[in-house]
This record gives structure tokens, C-alpha cells and sequence, in this order.
């Protein structure tokens, strides 16, 4: 399948080893993978700081830069989930039928990394290797913005060699939120403290998820308490094979 | 756009702002160890319990669909059926007051119970007279109002604020009540002990001599029929029961969203708030009265219809489906935010999820605008909520309003409006937004995370990145953005 990859933001300029994962892996599964060099941010930080007419030239952005893309992939359930259920949205609350009607047609063929994987070409096992003992974090937009369910865990479990535990209270919110993690961060950081707790009594090396933003966030909190445990992008693990293991 | 002119709840009055904005408050709380264990294993325990009986309901997710219908077509007509429920009323005997705010409910029902001549008064739990601060505006007036509800007593008597819409109280625990009882409570046993059998009993032997000397009861209404012009209560204790019967004289005070247009709508409603709220599968008591019958119950009804910026609600349609409420409060039970800082930290009757919606559109957003922003929009509440107010949607298009009535009421942008406005900028210029991920790369991030490793330097960096680091580290600048990488392929 032609797929485009739209890195994010924050993968783009922080964490470019999600993207290359990304890329590797869909190119192991025989895919051709594009990326569209115009692309920039989704706007969700703007939308969900109530900026929406600052989003609104990002999100025309977007929809023009990936209109003719048959598959849009990206490592992020937050910003898939801004595509698939503000775009439309905001745009008709600006009064533009017509950005909306093609905000639509790019959300419906926008992945979430582990819905394209599982839900359209119907693989779990994607040939990876990670030795490990792994645990993972659903992310709240992925959970229950886009209803991946256990796609991302279903992929994790195929992987080869992987321990896989399960991390407690996995479904409460790590605290990040955006601009939450700056305008109420002593929250934030209570919400933190409870994850990185959760992480340290799995005894896993690596706690995973499928949002870099999340990450961020949690592994700032597991460095800056000496957890002795690192974050991976679900992308990461997957792509992890036994010529080109993921680092630990 | 903005609704000058639509009545809001009105400052000085009741308990719908806070004297600190969020983030300070919930700083405060989040530093009382006790009470995040409390709020914890409470919130823990009550959660469990509700998914345990929601998880028996096999319709669930069509309940909350007929639920929300029912709210919605009540919002869309309202004007029809209050003045149904109006004629009902009157046409059974009791009498109907039109309050447009809590200043003029407050003096309604203050006028009301002189006019008994009583001095004293006995309540059932009712958020709608929280809200309005009735309790000080009876006192002011030389009346004394007794809390009957178990944890409404405690907070009364503790001169306390409620923490919970359901567990007023639920930042208390049982050494703290005991005290609570042992210092302000009348005819205590000096003796008394944690026990929570021994607390009930104190508060039951303390209420009943209330109930059977009180001559005026005021509470509040789960539902009102509009058809019937029946009222009803749910409630887990019997106090409720008590002082809708006992008294000779009853007045109640119900926000003008809580009505249902027929009988049969209860079946909907009555499955979903026990089982969100407590839950249990029933409540324990459920009591309705419908206008006075002679020789049988209170001999007088008056009905407080309050207003208090609910037509303000009703007026933007984004924020609306906020009156679908039934202050179950399961909100409150799965939001991470809540169970850190428990309700105090909101500085509004309305805690949790559906305060941070509520509470601005009751005062108006420039009332309290820190509230939309206190949510990581995790979407718990949603997921829960038995009317499916789509909680993280309305939050954010509250905080779209609070951003322009800051930009409203300054000539100049405030720095979070002008950063936005300077990254959409960037953002959108693939030459200007390729050059800024590598300058962010390169520069600043290396250098600042050097500096934050050491504890003196983080409290130097400037803000908003001080937030950051306070509690987190910051990632590793990697070599080369990934579109640099990208194009040298």
C-alpha cells in the first residue's frame, strides 16, 4: 500500500527516531511510504487551548497538503484523534462547508499507527524482536478518543522475545494533557508520581505507548526519579528486529 | 460570540467562585497527604461498585442515548413545560416562585419561612440551595437551618465547605467526624468513638428530635414531572423521607433544567442515577409528592424555580447539554484531577468535570476562567457520564471563550495569545517552520537541559518552561530533525 507518514510536530523536531521507526517498519511490511515535506503541526495544541482560529490555517494546511494521500499514518492517537473529531467541527463553526467536507474525507483515511496496522491490513504479527520486559500505557486519546482497544497490545504480544506486563491502573491519564502539564503542573506532576509508580512495580525496563507527547512527559518524570526504566514509542518496538534492535 | 445581557449568577451571593484561581488551590490540597489517601481509596472504592452494576445493564449505552434525548428535548422546550409543570402544581395546591437568581431565591424562601413564624428549619440534601448559599442567608435572617443529611451535618457542623455533590463530606475521614460530633454537635455522648455505627447513631438520636419538632422543611428535586406536577427525591438515608412528611410546611428550590416531561421518562432516569451515582442498582428511599393532601404530609408546598444563569447555559449551544445533568457526580469519581485535589481546589458547589463546565457558564466564563482549563481532557468523564455529556468538548470550547473575553477585555494580546498566534504562524511556512524545529534542536533545548540538572539552575529557567521542569526532565535533543534526515535520503 502507498502510505503517507505524517511525522507530527513534536516527532519532527524531538523525537525523529519514532518517525525513522515508523518508516522501517511500514517498509518491512511492503509498504511504500511518502512524506509530504509541506506538512507541519495538526493544530491540536491550538484547539484544545481554545485557539481554534489559530488551528484553522493549520488544519486548511493539512487537509491540502494530504488530500491525495490514499493512506495517512501517524504515530500519535492525540493528533489522529484532533483530525478525525475537531477538524471537521471547527471548520463549520467558521462557516466552511467546503473544509470540512474535505477535512472528513482526510480523517477517514487517517491511522493511528496500530489501527493501520491491525484494523486495515490485518496484521498483528509485524516480524519484530525486542528482549525486554515491556509495559504499556494505552494514552487516553488513543483509549478513548479512537477506540484502538488492544490493537497496540495485540502487536506488542506477537513481538518476539518480548516479556509484556501489565502496568497497574493503565487506564488513568499520565497527567501530560498539553498545556495542561504547564498551566496546572503541580496536577500534572501528582498524576505523574502515580504513573511512574505503576511503571517501577511492573520491574519493566521499558514503558511504551503510542504517542510520543505522553512519553515526553512520563519518561521526563521515570529520569527524573530514577525509576530506572526508559520510554519507547510502540513504533520502536515493533520496528526492533534482531539486526536492528531498538535501544535500550 | 458573547451573551451580554442573559443573566448570570450573580457575585457575593452562594458558592459558585472560588477566592483562588485552580492551579493555586489544587496546589494547596494536593500538599495534604491525609487527604489524597482519603479521596483515593473513596473514589476507588465508589468506581469499582459503579462499574460492577453498569456492567449488569445490558442497554446501558441506549439508556444514556434516551437520557440525553429526554434532557435535550426538555433544554429545547423548556418554556412549555415549566409553565405545564406551573399549572400542575397550582392546580394540586401548591404554590410556585419564579427566582431569577439566588439573591431572589434566597429572599423567597427567607420571606416564606418567617411567614410560619418558625425559627428553625430542617433540610434534605439539595445542591440548588448550596448553590444559592441558603443557609447564610437563612441565619442572616435569624432562622437556622439543620443539615439532615449525614455528610451535610458533618460539613455543617465542621463550618465546612462540600467537597462531593454526592459525599458532601468525603474529604472527612471518621477520627475527623468523630471530632466534628464531639465539638458542635448538641447532647453528644462525650464518650463517643470512630465507630462508624456510633457516629450514625449520634446523628440519628441529635436529628431526630429535628425532625419531630421542625414545622418547615426546604429541599431540593431530583426530577420534576412536568405533566403530573409530581416532585421526588432519591436519597440512600430516610432523612429525606422524614422531612418531607413531617413538617407542616414544605418548600422546595429546583434549578429550573431538572424536569422531565411525563411519568414514564422516570424509567429511563431512575435505572441510570443509582447506578452512577452510589452504585447500587436502587436507592434506598424514593419519595414523590405531587401539590398537599389533606391530612397527609405538609399542609403547604411552595416551589422555587431558580434560575441563576441556567437560561445563560441555555443560550450558547456548545455549553448547553450541561443542564442535562442529574448530579450523579460519577464525573467526579474517575477524574484523575478530582481524586488529586479533591472538590475544595474548584472553589464551586460544583466540583470535578461537570463543575469545571458548570460553574463558568453559571458566573459567566470571566468568573472563573481557570476552571476549562483544569482537565487533561482524558475523557473519563465522558465515558461515564449516564445524560453522555460530551464533558472534554464542552471544556474546550469553554476555554475558546475564557481565551476571548482575556482578548475582549485587554488591548493587547495576553503572551499565551501571541505565542499561539507566532507558532500557527511558523507552523504554516514549510521554510521558516524546517528552520525553527533545527534552531530548537541545536540551540536552546541542549543548553537549558544541561542547566536543569542542576536543582538551582530549574528554578532559573524561565517560565513556561520552569513548569516543565520542575517535576521532568527534558528529552534528549536528538542529532537531526526527522525531515532533515528524510531529505538526505
Amino acid at each position: 500500500m502507498r502510505v503517507a507518514l505524517f511525522a507530527t510536530c513534536l516527532v519532527d523536531g524531538l523525537f525523529p527516531d519514532v518517525a525513522r521507526a515508523t518508516v522501517r517498519l511500514l517498509r518491512r511490511l511492503g509498504h511504500q511510504v511518502d512524506f509530504p515535506a509541506e506538512q507541519s503541526c495538526c493544530g491540536q495544541m491550538h484547539l484544545n487551548t481554545g485557539y481554534p482560529a489559530e488551528a484553522l490555517p493549520l488544519i486548511r494546511r493539512q487537509v491540502r497538503v494530504f488530500a491525495d494521500c490514499e493512506a495517512i499514518v501517524a504515530p500519535s492517537g492525540s493528533c489522529t484523534g484532533a483530525i478525525r473529531h475537531q477538524y471537521a467541527d471547527t471548520a463549520r463553526r467558521f462557516g466552511d462547508e467546503r473544509l470540512a467536507v474535505a477535512a472528513e474525507a482526510i480523517a477517514a483515511r487517517t491511522y493511528e499507527l496500530s489501527e493501520f496496522l491491525v484494523g486495515v491490513t490485518g496484521v498483528t504479527d509485524v516480524g519484530g524482536y525486542f528482549p525486554h520486559r515491556v509495559t504499556y500505557h494505552p494514552t487516553c486519546h488513543s483509549l478513548r478518543l479512537l477506540r484502538v482497544g488492544d490493537k497496540p497490545l495485540a502487536l506488542l504480544r506477537a513481538v518476539e522475545g518480548i516479556d509484556l506486563v501489565e502496568l497497574p491502573g493503565a487506564e488513568s491519564c499520565c497527567g501530560f494533557g498539553g498545556t495542561f502539564a504547564l498551566k496546572n503542573s503541580a496536577v500534572s506532576a501528582a498524576m505523574l508520581a502515580d504513573k511512574a509508580a505503576a511503571v517501577a512495580a511492573t520491574g519493566a525496563s521499558v514503558c511504551s505507548a503510542g504517542d510520543s507527547s505522553c512519553l515526553m512527559h512520563i519518561g521526563g518524570g521515570l529520569s527524573r526519579l530514577q525509576v530506572g526504566a526508559r520510554t519507547l514509542h510502540l513504533a520502536q518496538i515493533l520496528a526492533s528486529t534482531r539486526s536492528e534492535p531498538a535501544l535500550v | 460570540m458573547t451573551y451580554l445581557g442573559m443573566p448570570t449568577a450573580p457575585a457575593g451571593v452562594g458558592q459558585l467562585r472560588g477566592a483562588e484561581p485552580f492551579p493555586a488551590a489544587a496546589e494547596t490540597a494536593l500538599a495534604n497527604g491525609q487527604l489524597r489517601r482519603n479521596l483515593a481509596n473513596a473514589t476507588g472504592t465508589i468506581r469499582a461498585k459503579r462499574a460492577a452494576v453498569v456492567s449488569e445493564v445490558p442497554d446501558w449505552q441506549e439508556l444514556r442515548a434516551a437520557a440525553a434525548a429526554i434532557k435535550d428535548d426538555v433544554l429545547a422546550n423548556l418554556d412549555g413545560y415549566l409553565t405545564q409543570l406551573e399549572a400542575r402544581v397550582i392546580e394540586r395546591g401548591g404554590v410556585v416562585h419564579w427566582a431569577r437568581d439566588a439573591s431572589e431565591a434566597n429572599r423567597i424562601v427567607t420571606e416564606l419561612v418567617a411567614a410560619t413564624g418558625s425559627r428553625e428549619v430542617v433540610k434534605v440534601k439539595s445542591m440548588a440551595t448550596q448553590e444559592i448559599g441558603l443557609n447564610q442567608a437563612l441565619e442572616e435572617a435569624g432562622i437556622q437551618a439543620f443539615e439532615t443529611d449525614l455528610a451535610e451535618l458533618i460539613v455543617q457542623l465542621g463550618d465546612d465547605r462540600p467537597s462531593h455533590i454526592l459525599v458532601p463530606a468525603i474529604h472527612r475521614n471518621r477520627t475527623e467526624i468523630r471530632d466534628i460530633f464531639l465539638a458542635e454537635m448538641a447532647g453528644v455522648q462525650p464518650g463517643l468513638t470512630d465507630d462508624p455505627a456510633a457516629l450514625a447513631e449520634a446523628a440519628r438520636t441529635y436529628l431526630r428530635q429535628k425532625f419531630l419538632s421542625a414545622r418547615v422543611a426546604i429541599s431540593g428535586a431530583n426530577f420534576a414531572i412536568a405533566d403530573t406536577g409530581t416532585l421526588m427525591v432519591v436519597e440512600s438515608e430516610g432523612n429525606g423521607r422524614m422531612c418531607l412528611t413531617l413538617p407542616q410546611t414544605l418548600i422546595t428550590v429546583m434549578g429550573i433544567e431538572k424536569l422531565l416531561p411525563g411519568f414514564a421518562d422516570l424509567e429511563v432516569f431512575l435505572q441510570l442515577l443509582p447506578r452512577s451515582s452510589t452504585g447500587e442498582r436502587m436507592n434506598p428511599y424514593t419519595s414523590m409528592w405531587t401539590g398537599v393532601h389533606p391530612g397527609d404530609g405538609p399542609s403547604e408546598f411552595h416551589l422555587v424555580l431558580l434560575d441563576n444563569g441556567r437560561t445563560a447555559t441555555l443560550a450558547d449551544e456548545r455549553g448547553r447539554a450541561a443542564l442535562r445533568c442529574i448530579r450523579c457526580s460519577a464525573c467526579l469519581n474517575v477524574c484523575p484531577v478530582y481524586e488529586r485535589t479533591g472538590g475544595h481546589a474548584y472553589g464551586s458547589v460544583y466540583p470535578g468535570p461537570i463543575g469545571a463546565v458548570l460553574s463558568p457558564q453559571l458566573t459567566g466564563v470571566a468568573d472563573n476562567p481557570s476552571l476549562p482549563f483544569a482537565s487533561t481532557l482524558c475523557g473519563a468523564c465522558y465515558d461515564v457520564c449516564p445524560v453522555a455529556i460530551d464533558i472534554p468538548s464542552m471544556l474546550v470550547h469553554l476555554r475558546g471563550r475564557v481565551n476571548e473575553d482575556k482578548a475582549a477585555g485587554h488591548r493587547l494580546p495576553t503572551p499565551e495569545a501571541a505565542g499561539m498566534a507566532a507558532a500557527s504562524w511558523a507552523m504554516r511556512g514549510r521554510r521558516r517552520w524546517t528552520w525553527l524545529l533545527r534552531a530548537a534542536r541545536l540551540g536552546r533545548w541542549a543548553r537549558l537541559d544541561r542547566l536543569s540538572k542542576s536543582r538551582t539552575a530549574r528554578r532559573l529557567l524561565p517560565p513556561p518552561l520552569s513548569s516543565w521542569t520542575r517535576s521532568r526532565d527534558l528529552p534528549e535533543p536528538p542529532a537531526q530533525t526527522f525531515r532533515d534526515w528524510w531529505a538526505e535520503q
